[in-house]
């Protein structure tokens, strides 16, 4: 069995700050980490591996630098990384993305197999945009399943899977074929303390390095910025509203004086709400 | 923070300003659509909120507004039909087939790409559930065109194009995307984020039916089971009239003890920010935020949140919002209404008992007397 897992290295964002002034992201010095929602896919497919046989790659687009981001995957015990990097992938959109993505597997399955199972997290943490999976799927012609949160069943000799997917108000329960891509859920698995063996490894390995080119791209008009048809026009922090909240003065009160007051604040602003709260309350 | 939507002083992208002409093929895509979703019979609100928006934007360019149901054959679609008049829609577009009673992205993103195809919309709004989430990435890559997902503010510009504003960079800024060049401009918007039309009776008028190209047999992934949510798992954040929410100011996850009292106390549905979903604190279910539940309750009490974009975002509705934190100057105070500087850890026992003692059945009488 061959399983991809697309990862992103993003930056750590509890830690990203805006410049006050200027409203420009300040970057520097900002630690970057793989998309925690990348592990949970990451985990399942080394679960899979583990208990059919075979290999998984991981593979990511970006700069130069997201090759430690591959490094630490292959330190979790993946068995190879292709980072695919170029000038032409600058600033491309999630279609562009997808398309470079799904060019480059094309290529990992010609080099290294054809992949059963192509994984990737439920969204990244930055772009927020869950566009991508579905992107690579609908480009490779793979079967999608999204939400994953649970994988019940693969039956290798028979190409089929059965999985729980999360969706509005429930989960499905959907049975599907192989090859296929799946989009893991968050908190459906814990990755792993990668052994030593795999540290070891992880440092010794080459991560494979592919430019636009060596993934088979002919078309570079269809990546980066050309290749994407959304343009941002406008980056702009939020308007503050024209009055700050009310304070209530802390100084020289008790918790209690203090409670009663924002209680009483409350109500005065929104008397409807105290009959309301009254009856649903305290049931 | 007095000045109002300040612009970055560096271009925002490389072809940031460049409008080139819509290419002739795209010429023709006119009116705007919105995505009805129908699953197990119900209709997500969501459609209703969107059918809101899609109205307004229509009436800016001077076209009409269009529902697309696709579903089953039957009551249940019908039903569909008219409330998707009710909210707004000027036509339906419907595509009725047993294949489409259960979800699957194969037959949902055939007929929706078909459609697309064949009645040539200017913009196609879907919404951001899982459902929506789904379908809207695999329709956008086969008709190669732009998709701007979750977005908080959907506006038409001078010369008509789409302007998609969502949060960017982990929600700590606001950014405007437009589809210059390609049809349909796409985009999806979370629950809640818009407000909820008024729901007037209309006759059902202009349905134009399409026809389903795929059979069951070309449709490999199929539904074995549905197992909805416990009563308990089902927090109903978003369409709750009262909401507590925690932060990390509360320290540590033994004190959301402290917002879930509060909560009971009140009768409100609880909830916290990203932070502590990423600490495992509490499931992502009951995160709120942008990449969470949007919530517009008639109150919402933040203790410990610093109030980040992406929260924002997502609490801005509320007609009340009171903030608790230690930090004079957290960004929470420039959108709350009501504030006080203090220790949440501290405050919230305080609070819950000061509620109590405000709503018991005593207290009422006294205050009645």
């Amino acid at each position: 069995m061959h399983i991809v897992v697309c990862i992103k290295q993003v930056p750590d964002s509890t830690q990203i700050r805006v410049h006050p002034v200027t409203n420009t992201i300040m970057r520097q010095g900002v630690p970057t980490i793989i998309n925690p929602y990348d592990l949970f896919a990451l985990e399942e497919a080394l679960r899979l591996r583990d208990a059919d046989g075979g290999e998984v790659t991981v593979l990511t687009m970006g700069p130069p630098m997201a090759e430690d981001a591959l490094r630490k995957a292959l330190g979790y015990g993946a068995d190879r990384a292709v980072l695919l990097t170029d000038r032409y992938f600058a600033g491309s959109d999630t279609l562009a993305t997808s398309f470079a993505l799904s060019q480059a597997i094309a290529k990992v399955g010609e080099t290294f197999g054809t992949p059963d199972i192509v994984f990737t997290g439920k969204q990244t943490i930055d772009g927020d945009t869950a566009q991508v999976g579905p992107g690579i799927a609908r480009r490779l012609n793979l079967l999608q399943l999204t939400y994953v949160a649970k994988i019940v069943s693969l039956d290798l000799a028979a190409g089929e899977i059965k999985v729980q997917r999360r969706c509005e108000g429930g989960t499905q329960m959907l049975q599907s074929r192989l090859p296929c891509l799946v989009t893991m859920l968050e908190g459906t698995n814990e990755i792993r303390r990668g052994s030593i063996e795999d540290a070891l490894r992880a440092a010794r390995s080459r991560v494979v390095r592919w430019s636009a080119a060596d993934a088979g791209i002919e078309d570079f008009t269809r990546c980066g910025l050309r290749g994407s048809p959304t343009v941002v026009k406008r980056v702009f922090a939020p308007a503050a509203r024209a009055e700050k909240a009310a304070q209530i003065d802390t100084a020289e009160k008790t918790l209690r004086d203090l409670a009663d007051e924002l209680t009483a604040a409350i109500f005065t602003r929104q008397p409807a709400l105290e009959q309301e709260v009254a009856f649903d309350g305290g049931t | 923070m007095a000045t109002a939507n300040r612009e970055t002083p560096r271009p925002a992208a490389g072809r940031a300003g460049i409008k080139k002409e819509l290419p002739e093929r795209f010429k023709d895509y006119r009116h705007v659509w919105v995505f009805i979703e129908l699953e197990r019979g119900q209709v997500h609100p969501v459609s209703f909120e969107l059918l809101g928006e899609g109205r307004k934007l229509a009436d800016k360019l001077g076209v009409q507004v269009a529902g697309v149901v696709l579903g089953p054959a039957g009551g249940v679609t019908q039903h569909a039909v008219a409330e998707a008049f009710a909210y707004g829609a000027d036509l339906v577009y419907i595509v009725e087939a047993p294949l489409l009673a259960d979800y699957r992205n194969e037959p949902f993103t055939k007929a929706m790409t078909d459609l697309v195809v064949t009645y040539k919309p200017e913009i196609l709004l879907l919404g951001a559930t899982t459902l929506g989430r789904d379908l809207a990435g695999s329709v956008a890559t086969t008709l190669l065109t732009g998709l701007t997902a979750d977005c908080t503010e959907l506006d038409v510009d001078a010369d008509g194009s789409l302007a998609a504003t969502r949060p960017t960079f982990g929600g700590s800024l606001l950014c405007t995307i437009y589809t210059l060049n390609f049809r349909p401009q796409m985009a999806t918007v979370r629950p809640r984020v818009m407000s909820m039309p008024q729901r007037v009776d209309k006759p059902v008028e202009r349905v134009i039916q399409h026809k389903l190209s795929v059979a069951e047999d070309d449709i490999v992934t199929k539904v074995l089971g549905f197992l909805p949510d416990s009563q308990s798992a089902k927090a109903n954040l978003a369409y709750a009239d009262v909401v507590v929410a925690g932060g990390l100011g509360l320290g540590g996850a033994e004190n959301l003890q402290l917002v879930k009292s509060l909560a009971r106390a009140i009768g409100a549905e609880y909830g916290c920010s990203r932070p502590l979903v990423q600490k495992g604190w509490m499931s992502a279910d009951r995160q709120i935020g942008q990449t969470g539940k949007t919530i517009r309750p008639k109150l919402y009490i933040a203790a410990g949140i610093s109030g980040a974009i992406q929260h924002r975002v997502a609490v801005e509705g509320a007609d009340l919002i009171v903030a608790i934190n230690t930090d004079p100057n957290a960004p929470i105070f420039d959108f709350a209404h009501l504030g006080i500087v203090t220790d949440a850890i501290r405050f919230l026992p305080a609070l819950t008992e000061a509620f109590t003692r405000r709503l018991s059945p005593h207290s009422r009488d006294k205050l009645a007397s």
